[in-house]
């Protein structure tokens, strides 16, 4: 089998890289659009709305994260379908790529968005630093640990590379 | 709120609202009874249409349209069925298609050849079609206009033609059945959903701390709140149909010229 250019090739996918690429996008957006929802706004209800002290570029950004967060959560999703239809799916591969987004993203959050741009902290009222630490802290160790179940699940390069096999329909 | 004085359905405006959508429901009976040789049209299709037109109808006619002229949180909710859920039940409905369907074939081949012309082609076009949606949105809720159209019957009918279609024209420029004569390319499409969904959810922030005068301040955080998240589950539900397009575009296909080929299943 050909090395790299069939890689290319729309009708043959790197699967490997396509699942890796799926679980990051799906954390990431689980991450973006479904645990600040749930666990901050309706939950916890620490986040508001919208704490009307935002300013106005940061409200943009917020809006832009917004939609890029929902898409990336149903393109990580298809893409998934996408490798599932195609072949095995490496579920522990995925999870750790899974992993890996979420704590990526909530990296971002902790650190763009709540102390860089300003768009809202974690809780009002309260003394932000060890809220702010336990953030970040445990962002990095889900990102570190997703990581590792990456490195540890890699396929064996001197193997055949996995490859969409031609499906019948 | 004293602000408002016409109250719906008193206007010839309002009634030509109506007549317009009655039009709209005959049509579609009538190019279904014009079909009803050839071969069967979905029944989900017939379901999803007069469920667009339900939702266009409740928005400007009825309780809650009148509830809208006092209600900055009715106003809201009938402005997300009148601008996202009716244009995306409407345009799923496939229309377009059921036309060309019960036409004569002369007259299937001219309204073929206007499909296909330059007008359409720029109108249809998903970064024109984001501009009217969005840029219409922005008038409606930065300018005078909001109090305007509900002074006065023929803005607010105008108002709403404008959103109902314009919400129809850039549904259809993202995620149209077939037929589909201008479809833009994956990536454009992605980019202006994602736009428009960043720009509606801006609007509705905006709008959480900066009401139209005279809407309470509650009455406007709670419909600026329902314009948010019932916004995001339309939104959604296009981001889903958009990437249900590329994965049923991109299906694997047999690759197969020298092998006997192995049948379909």
């Amino acid at each position: 089998m050909a090395a790299t250019p069939a890689s290319r090739h729309p009708d043959h996918p790197d699967l490997d890289r396509r699942t890796v690429v799926s679980g990051f996008l799906f954390g990431c957006g689980i991450a973006a659009s479904m645990i600040d929802l749930f666990v901050f706004h309706l939950g916890l209800q620490w986040h508001h709305f919208y704490d009307l002290s935002t300013p106005q570029v940061a409200l943009a950004a917020d809006a832009v994260f917004h939609a890029v967060g929902w898409f990336i959560t149903v393109w990580g999703l298809f893409l998934l379908a996408d490798v599932r239809r195609r072949g095995e799916v490496a579920w522990r591969r995925w999870t750790g790529a899974l992993l890996a987004g979420v704590g990526a993203f909530q990296l971002f959050d902790g650190v763009v968005d709540h102390k860089v741009l300003g768009i809202h902290q974690i809780r009002y009222g309260v003394d932000l630093l060890v809220y702010d630490v336990v953030w970040i802290g445990s962002a990095v160790l889900v990102l570190v640990a997703g990581l590792v179940v990456l490195r540890r699940t890699r396929p064996d390069r001197s193997r055949p590379v996995l490859r969409a096999v031609p499906s019948d329909g | 709120m004293p602000h408002h004085a016409h109250t719906a359905g008193t206007s010839p405006w309002d009634a030509l609202l109506v007549l317009a959508l009655l039009a709209a429901a005959a049509g579609y009976a009538l190019a279904l009874w014009r079909n009803r040789h050839r071969s069967p049209w979905p029944v989900h299709r017939t379901v999803l249409w007069y469920a667009g037109l339900a939702c266009a109808a409740a928005a400007t006619s009825g309780p809650l349209a009148a509830a809208a002229a006092t209600s900055f949180t009715a106003h809201m909710a009938g402005h997300v069925l009148l601008g996202m859920l009716a244009p995306l039940l409407l345009v799923l409905a496939a229309p377009v298609a059921l036309v060309l369907r019960a036409l004569p074939v002369a007259q299937a081949r001219s309204f073929g050849r206007v499909l296909g012309g330059t007008p359409v082609r720029v109108l249809a076009h998903p970064v024109i079609a984001l501009v009217l949606d969005a840029g219409g949105l922005w008038l409606l809720y930065g300018t005078d206009l909001f109090h305007l159209a509900h002074r006065s019957s023929a803005v607010g009918f105008a108002v709403h033609a404008h959103v109902l279609l314009a919400g129809c024209l850039l549904t259809a420029a993202l995620v149209a059945p077939p037929p589909r004569h201008h479809l833009a390319s994956l990536r454009v499409r992605v980019v202006v959903l994602g736009v428009f969904v960043a720009v509606h959810s801006a609007l509705a922030k905006w709008l959480y701390a900066h009401p139209p005068t005279g809407v309470a301040p509650q009455d406007g955080r709670t419909g600026a709140q329902l314009m948010y998240y019932a916004g995001d589950v339309v939104d959604v539900a296009l981001m889903v149909l958009l990437v249900a397009g590329w994965y049923s575009a991109t299906r694997p296909r047999p690759v197969v010229p020298e092998r006997s080929r192995v049948v379909p299943t």
